[in-house]
């Protein structure tokens, strides 16, 4: 099924003009309503007329990660206040969250290319759909809420955690749907295990995943264990949230809304525009945006684009699966993390050296992070007569880090120069959950 | 009142402990009772025994951390109970043991332990007349 044929189904060409078109028209309005893209483009002596196809983007400057920061909270917000209906706020590095602000239309739009994303996995009126992503300023669980709502079907706002009372409602409402991480997916059929549940007991047949990477092996794992079809949805809270790319019925390579959302693949070096087909940075540029419009946004994803036709019948351009980042973020239960966020915390603890591991690991198919940092030696000299001062200071950081990171970190301290030490570039990161 | 224990921070990795008691045992100094308090991650290893200060300063030139502690010794006979009647007293006056080993040296039974009250455990220790073992005498028993 399609939600929206004319947009979904578009031929390459029309694609093509719509893009240009919308490309002009938020060049002009953030030319007119965001002093740091009217700054940018005047030092590059580009106006909005010199912007007409959809060719000319290469024209135009990018926008990082850093810039939001660097214009925390609003700096780049273009609607009014008085515009604004909802805010998100996604993890920063440096203590300052991305503010993502939303006008009524944004909302509009999110719903539309959510209710697109489910309406490709099949989900329509009559379904009884579970949320499972976190509700909250993080994007995920409101994002997909409100596609169910425009669809048509039940929104069931689980949320994440109490994962037992979860299973019951899958058990006793008859849910058909559900979204959530991939990896709290296989939490849930091991709970539904545990619980003496089966798969047969329950009417799920069709979920959603994404917020996090995920392999083949375990979309297979998902789909057996749970007896659904099991698909990819993609998303970043600053071009909207999840429903900027999804899977259709091939289950291969995710179509992107690019009515709506803009992609190009750059060399991450260079900047340099890549064809289809070569891997690269993914960049977008928001068509339609009105709270928080940004051109050229690097989403740091490493992936490629494809506009082979679909099986489905969508002319929309693909991407493959994110093959690996072009920074050093980790995504653990959904949640994004930056090593250098750690290390702000350890080094404002004055026991702590500035040496420390990050080891992510997959236990029970949830993510785990194990801090291990060595202390300083003017606090190890001091000497201990009990484990009491360690365990305590193992709780002060671990509280720290949680509260920086919004997610649990088990903290080991460790004594001064105990910590490996590799020739050349230190390693600061062990990822051994597998999942390229 | 009371003895000299080390109390040396231990990572649990091979080759710790035997890096530590290899130090004493060159310098000669002999072990008179040991215990090791662990997690997962590291341990505390408790040590009486002769010389302590020139212990503790052959440790710290090694690079381990260790501390030197004051900790209490009562003397007990060595029949069955008498242990149980010790720590009674002091749980009576409201004081924590916060940790204690126990070992036979000479016929006599001898608890080791560090309450949370130093200050009043002296005091109980010299009004119910229990009997503590100087440092000098643990020694002198080897």
């Amino acid at each position: 099924m399609i939600w929206n044929e004319v947009k979904e189904c578009m031929s390459r060409d029309e694609m093509r003009e719509l893009q240009g078109r919308r490309l002009h028209k938020v060049v002009d309005y953030v030319y007119h309503h965001t002093p740091f893209y009217r700054r940018k483009l005047q030092e590059m002596d580009i106006t909005p007329d010199d912007i007409r196809t959809v060719e000319d983007i290469v024209k135009l400057p990018f926008t990082t990660k850093q810039d939001l920061r660097d214009n925390y909270p609003f700096g780049l917000q273009a609607a009014p206040q008085s515009e604004i209906i909802r805010i998100h706020a996604s993890s920063g590095t440096t203590g300052n969250p991305t503010i993502v602000g939303y006008t009524r239309k944004d909302i509009g739009v999110w719903s539309e290319c959510m209710a697109r994303c489910l309406t490709s996995y099949g989900v329509g009126r009559g379904d009884i759909f579970s949320v499972a992503y976190g509700y909250g300023l993080f994007t995920g669980g409101l994002g997909v809420h409100y596609g169910v709502e425009t669809l048509g079907a039940a929104v069931v706002p689980a949320s994440t955690g109490n994962t037992e009372k979860h299973v019951r409602l899958l058990k006793d409402l008859g849910v058909t749907g559900i979204a959530c991480t991939p990896s709290y997916a296989l939490h849930l059929a091991e709970t539904m295990e545990k619980m003496g549940v089966s798969r047969d007991e329950t009417k799920l047949r069709v979920g959603a995943f994404g917020a996090e990477p995920w392999t083949e092996n375990m979309r297979k794992e998902i789909e057996e264990r749970l007896g659904i079809k099991a698909f990819n949805l993609y998303g970043l809270s600053e071009i909207m949230g999840p429903c900027v790319s999804y899977e259709c019925s091939a289950q291969h390579n995710s179509h992107i809304n690019e009515d709506h959302y803009l992609p190009e693949i750059v060399d991450p070096v260079t900047l340099e525009p890549l064809p289809y087909g070569q891997q690269g940075e993914l960049v977008f540029t928001t068509l339609t945006k009105e709270g928080m419009p940004l051109l050229r946004y690097r989403t740091r994803d490493l992936t490629s684009l494809e506009d082979t036709p679909c099986s489905c019948g969508r002319t929309s351009v693909k991407m493959t699966k994110i093959v690996g980042r072009s920074d050093d973020m980790l995504i653990i239960r959904g949640i994004n993390v930056f090593p250098s966020q750690v290390e702000s915390v350890l080094l404002s603890m004055p026991e702590c050296a500035p040496r420390y591991l990050l080891v992510v690991d997959r236990q029970d198919n949830l993510d785990t992070l194990t801090v291990q940092v060595e202390v300083r030696q003017e606090y190890f000299d001091q000497g201990f007569d009990t484990l009491t001062p360690i365990t305590e200071l193992e709780k002060k950081i671990s509280a720290r880090l949680k509260s920086v990171l919004s997610i649990s970190a088990k903290v080991q301290v460790k004594a001064p120069n105990s910590l490996e030490r590799s020739e050349g570039k230190s390693k600061f990161v062990i990822d051994n959950r597998n999942i390229r | 009142m009371t003895i000299h224990q080390l109390s040396v921070f231990i990572e649990n990795k091979s080759g710790t402990l035997v890096k530590v008691l290899k130090l004493l045992k060159e310098e000669g100094i002999q072990l008179i009772a040991s215990t090791i308090a662990d997690t997962a991650e590291y341990g505390i290893c408790r040590i009486i025994c002769s010389q302590p200060s020139k212990a503790f300063e052959v440790l710290k030139a090694a690079g381990i951390a260790v501390t030197l502690t004051e900790v209490f010794a009562v003397e007990l006979d060595d029949v069955p109970g008498r242990a149980a009647d010790a720590i009674e007293i002091f749980a009576n006056e409201g004081i924590s043991i916060a940790y204690l080993y126990s070992f036979l040296l000479g016929g006599k039974g001898v608890l080791i332990f560090r309450t949370d009250n130093a200050e009043k455990a002296r005091e109980v220790i010299v009004s119910r007349g229990l009997t503590v073992v100087p440092e000098k005498d643990l020694s002198k028993l080897l």
